[in-house]
């Protein structure tokens, strides 16, 4: 067993390891910073298949911001422990028993008698290849309509967010400021000038010691 | 030397215990959403491990469009899981079913 192959196997491990904590702890933050472990491992496997860029774009994009997005909702929800806390349901033999069978159909067609050493060469690399370069140039050139989609995607991600998530609240219960109204005020409006007598009347007083 | 085999083996285990994850899970849309972020990573692995093996760069060019939509998929999912816990103070998959799916 090579040096590479031993550190191939190591990641391998811990992510498969990684993700099967992360569906199986009950508390949602622990699961999101499973997926965390699972994200850099798998980013160091990339790392060794040589896909250098993709494999720090997962790292600074998944672990740096939508892992942040996961547990900020998380923290925003305040989630009820307890009933997580009930574990898993009636489908649980079901869903191990499909998840094993798709696990042994992919097998089947990707395992080692297909795929390989003998039937499958590694390439030989030359080291002075930049990957970053090698992706960067197909990207903006033959994929650039894509390019500029996945830009305009984004875009309309922002947007479904934020209109999603906006509160609406009524004029009634929040109290804005009409800068308008504020401006066109007249002494009239907020001041009034009442006629009384400076002494209460006789009627009144009794009235309210009624009361 | 790792075999073509060994990443593609990876990526099954990996697809499979996040399928595994959709199926048993029934508490938590979070998670759920973790689920789909494993699987997608599943897919990634193998588009990379065949970019790398066929020596065509034309896979990694597709894995980063699919981080660009997965990112948004992301975001607007927990948008959807903000608004539906706003709306009914609890994200338990059981309690979400009035489209009677």
């Amino acid at each position: 067993m090579t040096f590479e192959q031993f550190i191939f196997y190591i990641l391998a491990t811990m992510a498969a390891l990684s993700g099967l904590m992360v569906i199986s702890v009950k508390n949602p933050v622990k699961a999101a910073l499973w997926l965390v472990l699972t994200f850099v491992s798998t980013a160091g496997i990339w790392l060794i298949a040589q896909a250098e860029f993709l494999g720090l774009v997962l790292i600074l994009v998944y672990v740096g911001a939508v892992m942040v997005l996961f547990l900020f909702v998380v923290m925003m929800l305040d989630i009820n422990v307890a009933t997580i806390k009930e574990g898993f349901t009636r489908y649980y033999p079901l869903g191990v028993l499909t998840a094993l069978a798709i696990f042994a159909l992919i097998y089947l067609v990707v395992g080692p008698n297909r795929f390989g050493l003998e039937q499958v060469v590694p390439p030989v690399m030359d080291g002075n290849v930049s990957n970053t370069l090698s992706i960067a140039v197909p990207l903006y050139t033959t994929h650039v309509y894509a390019f500029i989609l996945a830009a305009v995607l984004l875009l309309v991600g922002i947007v479904a967010a934020i209109t999603l998530t906006l509160r609406r609240r009524s004029p009634e219960t929040v109290l804005y400021q009409n800068i308008d109204k504020q401006v066109k005020v007249r002494a009239a409006d907020r001041f009034r000038m009442v006629k009384m007598d400076a002494v209460k009347k006789e009627a009144d007083i009794n009235e309210e010691e009624k009361d | 030397m790792i075999a073509l085999s060994d990443y593609l083996v990876f990526g099954a285990i990996l697809f499979m215990v996040s399928m595994a994850g959709i199926f048993l899970n029934r508490k938590n849309v979070i998670v759920l959403l973790m689920s789909i972020e494993l699987l997608l990573l599943a897919v990634n692995t193998n588009f990379i491990a065949f970019s790398h093996y066929l020596n065509d760069v034309t896979g990694q060019i597709f894995v980063f469009f699919i981080l660009t939509v997965a990112a948004a998929e992301a975001a607007i999912g927990l948008a959807i899981i903000v608004l539906v816990f706003r709306n009914r103070k609890s994200i338990n998959v059981d309690d979400l079913g009035s489209l009677k799916g």
